[in-house]
């Protein structure tokens, strides 16, 4: 285990030591103490790390995130988790807005809340949220799935593209072009096996599905054949 | 961008270290402002029927006494002044409206950035650390502070155009954002009355709601009228004499995080700004939701 005491050296050391290990690393296991709410811990990993955050940090955490597993025990500013290709990030508290923004893949697990914008512009990650989440989320979402287990804010999923959205509780409203759908055999044990890889432990039975209603996309996907 | 930060000390026990702790909060958002720092401190009670009144001058060597003097002259009272780098506390046995009559009159020159019982309003130009450190904040004791870091967008970096904009006894405003409809409502607002100092669009969201409330608004009524009238991006974070007030629009694209303990209740624009207070690691920690009033009173 390296540790890497943030009141002793900065993000940019940390950022590049985790940068520059080789492929061959055995490395593997890092723990990061004292972040003390600073942005940027942990960005562009790309290799197959398990990197614990000990404390509450600022923005863009796990930013660009590829095959590593960051943990955060505290919460997050904003962006934790943006532009996530793949592995795994987990915030044990709450995280703000944006969390997850245009991630390609991987899984983005917050156990507590997230703030407003959680999933914009979502291009094929799994996010499971295990409290509500704010206003104008999944906003022009793409592909993946946001699986929320308490509320939903305003204008959930407005103007979507596809992605699947799961709510367990209320939604407030639902956006420009999203529209509930049904919550199918196949959906619930999609839900099911997020929630098992989250380790969140909720019934996918309980979950509404939401989703777009394709009106607002300016080649209709049933003349695909004639453009 | 810019740095907002308020500190509100519910225990008593705390206070005699407010402006260390709210210096540490102001110099820790220097990344989001380092353009000007201004802060407003809540402490120091001018007596019954006396007015307290921060003053500028660009002039470091400026005569305060002199006019101090001139102040004890002219309303046949008794003024003390105190001096803080380019600053100086007045308080007077004088109403605060003739106070302000009678400086504008014969010392345009003095700039007044605070008024009133408890209010002491101290900005200027250059690093947080260094505008703390010159007025002498880290040594204040009180019950509560709000501050802010600059990064000018919508108009010049001058003291004058620095945060907190007062627009009210005892009340002032910091601003985390731009809005677009200011010049509209700076009009608004003077047709009815109000007085502008600077071209700024904070100065104008300050002066809207100390208008709102000379027209009879509760604190919470005139911020939720806020949210219909102002137009654009903000997080304020409002100083009053009993506490303070937090707000943000509600699209909520500016910044803002809570704290709060038995202790103490904190704002900042970052959490970076609150890692070092006090019990920080038992405290509740939220972020405000868009469009919701919180205010914080002493008891």
């Amino acid at each position: 285990m390296q540790t890497v005491d943030l009141a002793a050296e900065d993000v940019r050391a940390l950022n590049g030591r985790l940068h520059a290990l080789p492929a061959d690393t055995n490395q593997r296991a890092w723990r990061v103490i004292n972040p003390r709410g600073a942005h940027a811990v942990a960005v562009g990993l790309t290799q197959e790390l398990e990197v614990v955050v000990d404390g509450h940090v600022g923005y863009y955490c796990a930013g660009m995130n590829e095959a590593a597993h960051v943990e955060i025990r505290g919460h997050c500013g904003w962006g934790v988790g943006e532009n996530m290709m793949s592995g795994m990030v987990r915030v044990a508290g709450n995280a703000s807005q944006s969390a997850g923004a245009s991630g390609h893949g991987g899984m983005l697990v917050i156990e507590g809340d997230a703030g407003h914008r959680c999933g914009i512009s979502m291009k094929g990650i799994d996010i499971v949220v295990g409290g509500s989440i704010g206003a104008f989320s999944a906003f022009m979402a793409q592909a993946g799935n946001l699986v929320v287990c308490g509320d939903a804010g305003e204008n959930l999923g407005d103007s979507l593209y596809e992605a699947d959205i799961y709510v367990r509780g209320a939604v407030a409203s639902l956006g420009a072009d999203c529209v509930e759908k049904e919550m199918t055999a196949a959906d619930r044990e999609k839900v099911a096996a997020l929630l098992a890889r989250a380790g969140i432990a909720a019934d996918a039975a309980a979950f509404r599905r939401y989703g777009s209603a394709r009106t607002l996309y300016n080649f209709h996907v049933d003349h695909a054949d004639s453009y | 961008m810019c740095g907002i930060v308020g500190l509100f000390l519910k225990n008593p026990v705390l206070r005699p270290d407010l402006g260390r702790h709210v210096s540490a909060m102001l110099a820790g958002m220097t990344d989001r402002g380092p353009d000007s720092a201004g802060i407003a401190v809540y402490h120091r009670p001018a007596g019954e029927g006396a007015c307290k009144l921060t003053l500028h001058h660009a002039d470091p060597a400026h005569d305060w006494n002199a006019l101090a003097g001139a102040i004890a002259q002219a309303f046949g009272c008794e003024v003390d002044a105190e001096v803080r780098a380019n600053h100086a506390v007045l308080v007077a046995d004088a109403g605060e409206a003739a106070l302000r009559d009678w400086l504008a009159a014969e010392a345009p020159d003095v700039r007044v950035m605070g008024y009133g019982q408890l209010m002491e309003v101290y900005k200027e130009m250059g690093l947080p650390a260094d505008v703390l450190r010159r007025h002498g904040i880290p040594a204040m004791a009180g019950t509560h502070a709000i501050g802010h870091t600059r990064m000018a967008t919508e108009s010049i970096v001058t003291t004058e155009h620095s945060h907190p904009f007062t627009a009210a006894a005892d009340m002032c405003l910091v601003h985390n954002g731009s809005l677009s409809n200011h010049n509209r409502l700076r009009a608004f607002l003077r047709r009815r009355g109000e007085r502008f100092e600077t071209d700024n669009d904070s100065e104008v969201a300050a002066r809207y709601f100390a208008w709102r409330m000379r027209e009879g608004a509760s604190l919470e009524e005139a911020m939720e009228a806020g949210l219909r009238d102002l137009d654009g991006f903000y997080t304020f974070a409002m100083g009053t004499r009993e506490g303070f007030a937090v707000l943000r629009d509600g699209i909520a694209c500016k910044p803002a995080v809570l704290a709060e303990t038995d202790d103490w209740v904190a704002m900042a624009s970052e959490y970076r700004a609150i890692a070092d207070l006090p019990g920080v690691e038992d405290a509740t920690i939220w972020e405000p939701r868009p469009a919701v009033v919180y205010t914080w009173k002493l008891d």
